[in-house]
């Protein structure tokens, strides 16, 4: 590499003092034959090492056409004798990952709550991907331990719409509350604006003083509430009826109970939307979810006690 | 000297020239692995089933762009195994054949969103676009409570005209109809509502998106289209059920 080389220089490139190249004695090395005011730039040879490296790569590259999926050839491309593709790369790692997840997850195929909920060795592998799944899944409603806020009901709390068996939570994560799917269960609080509007104020105040257990049933509200309000909330308002409306008798409340909030409820009416998720988690994924729900409130019911 | 280092050496000298080689260097591997995209049957597959925006999800769509949305999310699942876990089928480039400007993105401040639609309800959406502290009180996403004034629609049909002229299959019913149908959607219980099922699809959303069927917002366009996202064609959920065991 340290032969002489020259070569010619046109008289416009005037940075050129002279277009020799020539040996630079400290390092050994030719200089580019450039010169600036008596400055020469030295010609450094490439590192051996990265040449080598550079090879290296051409070769891998080569292989790689001939393994893997290359070059395009109009409507079509070279699969590669290895006939591996991106999308079935990540298919196979998820048949992976729902393999060794299924070694205890499959337990909650059947619904046997009882038996899952005293394995006590199951429940210590389960539990963490509940918190998961009902953290990806339920808790921007919910939140994030479960305790709802207005429109979205607690569910870490000993009250229900509907129930608290695991096999019934089950059931509503499934198809949901008023949601899209055929078998959804229904709940519908509907509107009372045909009452007048003193009827309204009257009843708002009755049910706003129910859970102090307050009323008595004297107060003419207390008519009102038996003719218009008690074949869903139940008699005595405490609920139960397995139609999705509320208990009013009382604290937990799913949109409130103060008297502004009640005259919204009656004027308008509600109907809360819970969405299914058959269609988003597995079934036993689902009996998963719905046993860390009803754990949630039992766990809430000890730390009351 | 050898002819191409002779040829790099003239080159170095002309400035311009050593620009234009520089770009066309440079954009062999794009050429190489972009252009194909187009011609590889594979990829370009439009999937039988795929619906074009209904008009109020295009509206929708428009304010998204507007609002910047996809600043901080992505709608493309991509091809990895974790992908699939948390969100689900990973995005086939197909599903976003009829997007112009597809709105893929590649930054997640927020998750992504090409399967949120149906995840969850239209409530929650209106009150977490009004804002998201309400519902999510650790979130970090902006708030959005001007969504909940009038929709302007009047450039509407003229989107959909345009998007038609770039190959998105709207019928004639569909184009003379976009005035009827981007009120309907948000009217359930109004004559015109038939009229959605009939040229979109039964499986399209027709409801009071922000819980106000009087009043058309941008709230309305909005959740609609994010109600739309990931359910227009059944095609990519083909992809898990028919995973080998
Ligand atoms: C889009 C918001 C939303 C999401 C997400 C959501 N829920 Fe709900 N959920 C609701 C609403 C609203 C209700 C009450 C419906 C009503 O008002 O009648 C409800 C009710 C319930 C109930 C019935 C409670 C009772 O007292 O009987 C259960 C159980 C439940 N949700 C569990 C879940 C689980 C588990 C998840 C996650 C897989 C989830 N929810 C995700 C909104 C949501
Ligand atoms: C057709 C059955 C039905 C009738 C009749 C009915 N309700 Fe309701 N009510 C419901 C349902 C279902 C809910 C829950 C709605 C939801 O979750 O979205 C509800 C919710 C409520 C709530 C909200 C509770 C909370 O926790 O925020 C109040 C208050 C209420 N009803 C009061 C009344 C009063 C007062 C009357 C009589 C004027 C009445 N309801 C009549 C079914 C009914
Ligand atoms: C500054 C970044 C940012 C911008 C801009 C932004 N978001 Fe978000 N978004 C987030 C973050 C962070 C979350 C997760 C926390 C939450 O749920 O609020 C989120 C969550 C969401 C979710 C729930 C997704 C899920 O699966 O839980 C939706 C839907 C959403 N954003 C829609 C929008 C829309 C529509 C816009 C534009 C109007 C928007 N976002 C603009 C950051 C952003």
């Amino acid at each position: 590499m340290t032969t002489h080389r020259s070569r010619s220089v046109s008289p416009d490139d005037v940075d050129f003092k002279d277009g020799i190249q020539e040996v630079d004695p400290v390092t050994g090395y030719d200089t580019t034959g450039h010169r600036w005011n008596g400055i020469r730039e030295l010609n450094t040879p490439f590192p051996r090492l990265v040449l080598v490296i550079l090879m290296l790569t051409f070769i891998y590259s080569v292989i790689a056409w001939v393994l893997l999926p290359a070059w395009p050839i109009g409507k079509s491309y070279t699969h590669g004798i290895l006939g591996l593709t991106q999308e079935g790369e990540a298919i196979s790692g998820f048949v992976a990952i729902e393999k060794t997840r299924q070694s205890w997850l499959s337990r909650f195929d059947k619904p046997d709550f009882a038996a899952l909920a005293a394995d006590k060795l199951l429940l210590a592998k389960a539990m963490p991907a509940a918190v998961r799944l009902f953290e990806d899944n339920c808790a921007v409603c919910h939140g994030q331990k479960g305790t709802g806020g207005p429109g979205f009901p607690n569910l870490a709390d000993a009250y229900w719409l509907w129930s608290g068996e695991p096999k019934e939570i089950a059931q509503t994560i499934t198809v949901g509350i008023n949601s899209t799917d055929d078998d959804a269960r229904f709940a519908q609080m509907p509107a009372f604006d045909s009452l007048s509007r003193s009827d309204r104020k009257k009843l708002a105040d009755y049910v706003t003083a129910l859970p102090q257990g307050k009323t008595s049933a004297k107060d003419p509200a207390s008519a009102l509430f038996a003719d218009n309000c008690a074949p869903c909330h139940g008699d005595d308002a405490t609920g139960g009826l397995e139609n999705g409306a509320p208990s009013l008798a009382d604290h937990s409340v799913i949109y409130g109970q103060d008297r502004h909030t009640v005259l919204t409820t009656l004027a308008h009416g509600r109907q809360g939307v819970m969405p299914a998720w058959s269609n988003r988690l597995s079934s036993a994924e689902i009996n998963l979810l719905a046993l860390y729900v009803a754990q949630l409130a039992s766990k809430q019911n000890e730390r009351t006690k | 000297m050898i002819p191409i280092q002779k040829l790099h050496y003239n080159l170095e000298k002309v400035s311009m020239g050593l620009v234009a080689a520089i770009i066309f260097a440079a954009s062999i591997g794009g050429i190489v692995e972009i252009a194909p995209l187009f011609t590889i049957k594979e990829t370009v597959e439009v999937p039988e089933d795929l619906r074009p925006l209904a008009p109020l999800e295009l509206a929708g769509r428009q304010i998204y762009i507007r609002e910047g949305c996809y600043a901080c999310h992505s709608q493309m699942i991509r091809s990895l195994s974790d992908e699939i876990d948390r969100y689900g089928p990973y995005s086939l480039a197909a599903e976003s054949a009829y997007d112009h400007p597809m709105l893929w993105g590649s930054k997640r401040t927020g998750p992504d969103l090409a399967r949120v639609g149906r995840k969850y309800s239209d409530a929650w959406h209106v009150k977490h676009l009004i804002n998201p502290r309400h519902v999510v009180p650790t979130s970090i996403m902006p708030v959005y409570p001007w969504l909940m004034e009038e929709l302007d629609t009047s450039l509407l049909s003229a989107q959909v005209s345009t998007l038609h002229r770039l190959g998105v299959p709207y019928d004639t019913s569909q184009l003379e109809n976009v005035k009827t149908d981007v009120l309907a959607q948000s009217q359930p219980d109004s004559d015109e509502a038939e009229g959605i099922a009939k040229r979109y699809g039964k499986d399209v959303a027709v409801r009071a998106f922000d819980g106000n069927p009087e009043k058309l917002t941008e709230m309305d366009a909005v959740v609609a289209y994010l109600q739309s996202l990931g359910t227009r064609t059944k095609e990519p959920y083909k992809i898990l059920s028919e995973k080998p065991k």
